[in-house]
Order: C-alpha cells, then structure tokens, then sequence
C-alpha cells in the first residue's frame, strides 16, 4: 500500500489480508499453529506481555498465530478495526456482549433471529443477569420503544433466519446511536460479501464462521468485530471499557488502547475469562475457505434464485419467503442491502401441512437432511419436527416454523441437479398428503 | 483537534514506515513514572525495538524511567533528538513544536487523539516532517505484523517474507 486512499479489493483481502508469507520458514500458506504456549524471551518480557504493554503471544486461550490470521482476515472484509475470534458463533454473541454489560443491564434484540440465540438471550443470559426485550423488528420504532436507561446494546440480525426477512438496519443504527449504545449486527447469513452492516451504521458485528465464512460445513467457530468508531468513555454506560480495572493493576481499556480497547478487552478479559477459544486447525479451515468467499457467495445466491423461483411456480408449494423474489415484501430492503442477493437460505411452504413436510425432508436424495447452514452442500430441514419440536404450533407459526415450513440452505452443486431432487421428493409429498 | 491540513488526514504506508526506520533518539514529552500508564506502554515497546526513548517531564524531573533519566525540557537533553513524540494534549502541542524547532529535531509526532494543524505547519515549514494522531507503537506494531497477533486490521497486503 503506497497511497494513503488505496484499498485493495474484496477478493484479493479475502485472500491475503492477514496471511503473509511465514517470516521464519517462508511458508505461503497459513500454518496451523498446533500449540497451547509460547516462550517468553526473559522475565521482563513476560511481565510485558502480561501487561499488555507489548505485543506477542502468552497462551492459545487468549491468542494464536493461526487464529490471528483469521481475526484480521475478517476485520478486513467487514472493515473494521479488529476481531475476536471464538469457539462458536453462540460464544461470539456471548463474548460482544461482555464488554458492554454488567449484571442488571438490559438490551433490545430482533425478535427475528435464531432459534437457538432466543434461548440464549432470554433464558441463559438471565443467569448472567442480563436481559434481553425482544421486539418485533419489521417496525424499526419499535426498537426504540423497548429501550430501557438500563439497555447497554441492540441487537439484530440483518438477513434472519430461517430466511426470507430483512431488517431495515439503516434507522436502528440511528436510534442506538441516539441512545449512546452500539449497535450489533449478526452477519451470518449474509457474509461481508453480500452485505457491510458497518456501512450502514452498525458498531458491532458478529458471525458464526460455521457457515459461509468457513462454507464446507467442517470447522466450528465465531467472530465479533469491532469498527473501532464507537466511543465507549463518552458516557459511563461501559466501565468493564471506561473505568480502571482491578485485573490489570487499574489500567482503563479506552485510555491505554483508544480504539483498539473493545478487541484487546475481548481477547484480555473475554477469552482469558470466559475462555472459548476457537481451535487453530478450526481457524486455518476458516481461512482456507475465506479465499473463494466470493466466489462462492456468487453463485450460493444464483443457484438460490433458481430454486426459489422453480418452487414458486410448483403446484405442491404454497408460498416460498425467498427475498430475491419480486413479490417478497422483503424484495426492496434486498435491493437496498443485499444487492448481490440475499443470500442462499429460506423458507417455503409444503402443500399438506406437518406430514407433506416430513415426506419432503425424508425423500430427497442429493440435499441432506441435517440442522446447519451455509455449507457447499444443499440443506434442507423441516423445524416443526426437529429444532422446533418442542413448542407449541403457535409458537412455532410465531418463530416462522409452522408445520408446512420447510429450510433450505441452497449449496454449490449444479442448479438443475439440486431442482430436480426437490421436484421429486415434492412429487412424494403429494401422492402422501393425497 | 483543528484540522486545516487535508495532508494529515491520512498517512500511506511507506512514508510512516520511513519515518520510524530513519529515527533512533525519540524525545517523549509527557512521559510518565506510573508504569500502567500509556505513555510507559510505549516507552518501553519502542526500547525494546532498539530506539533510544528520553523522557521529558517537567514535574519528574530528575527521576529515572525505564533507565533513563527525566529531563525537564526538550532544550535540556543534551544529545541529538531525531524525533519528538508528544503524549500531551493538542494545545500543548503548540508550544512543543517549537521547541522541537528550536533543538533541530527532524520529526514532530503526536501521539492518537492529539492534533494541531497550526503546529504542523509551523513544524513543516522549519522542515521537520510531522505525523499526527496516530501512536508510534501501534504503527510499529501495525507494520512489523505483530498488530495483527492481537487480531487488527493492519491493512498491509504482501506476498513477501516480513523482515522487522
């Protein structure tokens, strides 16, 4: 970089950005750093690091070479500041939050989101102390009328799953910046490709690298990044950030780091604490699968537009959510936000309720029947008798998982192939539901 | 924080990289005795980076940080100065330029959060070269690679084998 002003592309950052050539051995591809620890120099250099006064490494729990190169892999496709990278992405949402809530602080969060990230925030963050007021996010005023002086953060998930819906990011980030608290957008399901919630005024961003990011379904991990534009000593909403901490000799994280302090606290405070580490050979499958990110994410979401508009014309669907569509309600936030497409999961409907559902999940034969997402693969599951089995129907109509729902997650293979295995199992499913 | 200066608004990379290789005796002014202070986190990283760090301090005179003594004014060091870092606020850089002017330093930097474009310029037109608002040891850090352990964005893209 010899410009001030020059950046280099999306594709050639999600190839290099963070992986240089190894400076001992020259290795050009990432090694996966298979250790727990690293040897300090001398005893002062130890005290260093334990500081924080200098750069370098301690122990895998709090940092690793490989995982490092995943951490800024991502901070630069999302543009932000740094990365905290982690076992999971339900660990992610626990580490963003960390830094910014005390026991008996509040948040506002998208109703809209994950199953498994509902619980997390209105059962196990309970425990904690924390809680979450969910609020239906098709309204963006509503965000503002759930926030409490207690609420430290919103959250929401740009395109949420199980798919189909977008949430008007622009005037949510525009009142958590009015409320003096940052706004965190789950990213997952878009990828910095398709979308940049930073661009959009989001301060916080987190991703369970599980899916696309990683995108073969082989590697767990997490990420929350950081954009650095938030200033969290303006009030004193954030003390674990603002105020001097007892584990560090009464060093401030915003002082000693301006805006570097969320990412340091994440791995100084939330690794080291709370302690889910994502495991190196997770990270250098991550990275490895970043590098056709965008090849891939182009054709995840040309592939989807096929499928979604072959069901949209096929007798035994009766509705597909698919944002892509013209006739989505959702089709014009896609074109705003996701320009690229909106991604490669979403729902339909399965003519014949529970049972025609069940038939379809059991007689594909190429897509896999299987809860997770974002893979090379084609996904399909059907909610109301697996992730969302133990609600009520009216919960489960509530959570977009009625019994005629049908997930998608629609891979790499070819379109027609992909097509054709739906067209037959949906063939099943008529002759069963008839 | 004025901001006249469009040319300090961003720094490329080579010329930030040239200012720390063409610098060895750094004068901070500001440094403080408390060891969990900033300005000792940066002391101490760039002496462990083979630059000479003299701390100047007018209420600490006489002390000894890091192994060097304090000194009361830039004017009181008594060898060469190749760069003054300043880790005080953006009026007080004002009046720190100038003595940095006036001992023949060859670059004025200050530190993240500090800037004063009228400064600069007076600094710029004596023919120092000036860096504002950016830290010495993040950038160091930043450059070396060693930023990005911790997880940063350095935004330094090479396929060439880094050499500190």
């Amino acid at each position: 970089m010899t410009d001030a002003n020059f950046t280099y592309g999306f594709e050639t950052r999600s190839i290099h950005a963070g992986a240089s050539p190894d400076p001992t051995t020259g290795a050009r591809s990432t090694p996966i750093f298979q250790t727990t620890a690293y040897v300090f120099d001398d005893v002062d250099h130890a005290a260093s690091l334990f500081n924080l006064q200098t750069f370098g490494y301690i122990y895998s729990r709090l940092t690793n070479p490989t995982v490092s190169v995943l951490e800024e892999r991502v901070a630069s496709l999302e543009g932000g500041r740094g990365a905290t990278a982690c076992a999971s992405g339900h660990a992610a949402q626990v580490l963003a939050f960390f830094p910014l809530m005390e026991s008996g602080d509040e948040f506002v969060a998208s109703k809209k989101l994950y199953g498994g990230s509902v619980t997390q925030f209105t059962r196990t963050f309970k425990k904690f102390g924390w809680t979450g007021h969910l609020v239906d996010p098709a309204e963006p005023e509503n965000f503002r009328k759930a926030l409490t002086p207690k609420c430290k953060a919103i959250f929401l998930e740009i395109l949420a799953n199980p798919g189909g819906i977008i949430v008007d990011v622009e005037p949510v980030a525009k009142i958590a910046r009015e409320a003096g608290i940052p706004l965190i957008v789950d990213n997952t399901l878009a990828t910095p490709y398709l979308c940049r919630p930073f661009d959009w005024g989001a301060d916080i961003i987190v991703h369970s690298t599980t899916k696309f990011l990683s995108g073969h379904g082989n590697a767990m991990g997490g990420v929350v990044i950081d954009s650095g534009k938030f200033d969290y000593a303006k009030s004193d909403k954030f003390p674990a950030l603002s105020k001097p901490e007892p584990a560090y000799h009464g060093l401030t994280f915003t002082e000693t780091f301006g805006d570097l302090a969320y990412t340091i606290h994440g791995h100084a405070m939330g690794l080291r604490d709370l302690g889910p580490t994502m495991a190196p050979v997770n990270a250098f499958l991550t990275i490895t699968g970043i590098e056709t990110l965008a090849l891939r994410m182009e054709r995840h979401v040309q592939n989807a537009q096929k499928v979604a508009e072959f069901l949209e014309s096929h007798p035994a669907v009766s509705w597909v959510s698919y944002a892509g569509l013209k006739k989505n309600p959702y089709y014009s936030l896609a074109k705003k936000y996701l320009p690229k497409g909106p991604g490669s999961v979403f729902t339909f409907g399965v003519k014949g309720g529970y049972e025609a559902g069940v038939k379809v999940v059991e007689s594909v034969e190429l897509l896999s029947h299987l809860a997770n997402l974002g893979d090379t693969r084609s996904l399909i599951i059907h909610p109301a008798s697996t992730t969302h089995r133990q609600l009520t129907t009216e919960q489960q109509m509530t959570a977009g998982a009625g019994p005629d729902v049908v997930r998608l997650s629609i891979g790499l293979e070819s379109a027609d192939d992909i097509i054709r295995d739906l067209d037959v199992a949906l063939a099943k499913s008529v002759k069963k539901a008839a | 924080m004025t901001t006249t200066l469009a040319h300090h608004d961003g720094y490329a990379d080579d010329h930030i990289r040239k200012v720390l290789k063409g610098v060895k005796t750094i004068a901070m002014v500001g440094a403080s005795t408390n060891w969990n202070r900033p300005s000792y986190f940066a002391m101490k990283y760039l002496q462990q980076k083979g630059y000479r760090v003299i701390p100047v301090n007018p209420s600490a005179a006489g002390e000894e940080i890091l192994g060097e003594k304090v000194m009361a004014s830039l004017a009181e060091i008594p060898v060469p100065v190749d760069m003054v870092d300043v880790f005080r606020n953006s009026a007080a850089a004002g009046p720190i330029a100038d003595q940095a002017i006036a001992i023949g330093a060859k670059v004025l930097w200050m530190q993240l959060g500090v800037r004063n474009d009228e400064a600069a310029a007076r600094a710029e037109k004596a023919g120092l070269t000036v860096i504002m608002n950016r830290c010495p040891k993040i950038e160091y850090g930043r450059l070396c690679g060693e930023l990005g352990w911790h997880g940063f964005n350095s935004g330094v893209i090479s396929s060439k084998r880094r050499k500190e």
